[in-house]
């Protein structure tokens, strides 16, 4: 029979007790199709896969992503020449400005790499500093994407006005939600850990946020060069 | 060797052969990784967008759209690999995300051939 370290949900890694040994369970609660698989931290909890059931659904998740903007991508790729007599990318595009709010996304990818660091070192305080730090610098993209689209409006381009400006704004406002989404899940996550509110394996939770977080980043990735920097 | 080492060492994950240094639930060992590398990691990609973007302004001609290309895709799997840690990960989640890129890739870039066959 095999042992592991079974901690109660909601408990804080902080206080397991790394030597408490119990019997293990496999087979009492479930119907003995499940497996019993240890966590970094020693947790033992039960999956069918023998993965993580919340990671498995996250990537799950992320593939199903890739999809949504594969078809707003491509959509944009066909459309992005159909302006006719209005406004085109290249009288409206500011690079300059554009590269910066990239370099914002691209950094919130490196704090947010290091809050999960810091989650799995289980330093909540440092973790927390690059929660904010993160959601700071997708602020940052955010009010940049809105300041640039109301500058694209100012110019003549409405949503309606072309094939091209309906695509552009369908594709780079989509990704903006999913910024906007990941600033709340960073916000929301940060208050539960710091009101202790976060329960099972924290760390986790804070790497399957900053999955999420990645994913736009490397959306972004995708649409700053195929949508900027290659001209039409 | 404590007894949740002896454990995770028994099991062969979703197929794949186990790392004994390596948490069966898929998790993986990212502590091992320091934050220093994350920020080599986050200088190259910083230097790599400076030259996506100084291409963007040279005239190379036809090299401009292929090498742009290359940079972005670059950066997409130093990304996915290092700050997602597909690189670290049990194989099965890597596969699960290549499946949904390769796939959207594949459907789109017919779709496309497509409309400019027939436009």
């Amino acid at each position: 029979m095999s042992d592991a370290t079974l901690t109660e949900p909601g408990t804080d890694p902080e206080f397991i007790d790394e030597t408490a040994i119990v019997e293990s369970t496999v087979g009492t609660a479930y119907d003995g199709t499940d497996e019993e698989v240890v966590d970094h931290l020693g947790h033992a909890h039960h999956t069918s896969t023998g993965l993580s059931n919340t990671k498995l659904a996250m990537w799950l998740f992320l593939g199903s992503e890739c999809l949504l903007f594969g078809g707003l991508i491509a959509t944009y790729m066909l459309y992005r020449n159909r302006q006719g007599d209005a406004i085109g990318p290249d009288q409206l595009w500011d690079i300059p400005f554009t590269s910066a709010s990239s370099f914002c996304l691209l950094m919130s990818s490196l704090t947010m790499v290091l809050a999960v660091s810091a989650a799995k070192r289980n330093d909540e305080r440092n973790t927390r500093l690059w929660l904010i730090a993160t959601a700071s610098l997708g602020g940052l993209f955010v009010a940049g994407q809105v300041y640039e689209f109301t500058t694209f409006y100012r110019e003549g381009l409405g949503y309606t006005t072309s094939l091209f400006s309906s695509s552009f704004y369908t594709l780079t406002g989509f990704h903006g939600v999913h910024v906007s989404v990941g600033i709340v899940m960073l916000m929301a996550l940060m208050f539960m850990l710091l009101r202790r509110r976060v329960t099972g394996d924290k760390a986790e939770t804070v790497e399957m946020i900053g999955l999420y977080w990645h994913f736009v980043d490397i959306v972004w990735i995708i649409i700053f060069t195929l949508v900027y920097l290659i001209p039409a | 060797m404590s007894e949740a080492t002896a454990t995770s060492e028994s099991h062969a994950v979703a197929g794949q052969p186990v790392d004994p240094h390596r948490a069966t639930d898929g998790h993986d060992q990212v502590h091992d990784v320091p934050d220093s590398t994350y920020i080599k990691i986050a200088i190259a990609l910083m230097i790599l967008t400076a030259a996506e973007v100084a291409v963007s302004y040279m005239d190379i001609g036809a090299f401009m759209v292929p090498s742009l290309l290359i940079m972005m895709a670059i950066k997409f799997m130093t990304v996915i690999l290092y700050f997602m840690h597909l690189k670290y990960d049990n194989p099965l989640f890597r596969r699960l995300f290549y499946t949904g890129v390769l796939l959207a890739l594949f459907v789109y870039v017919v779709a496309l051939l497509t409309f400019h066959y027939f436009e």
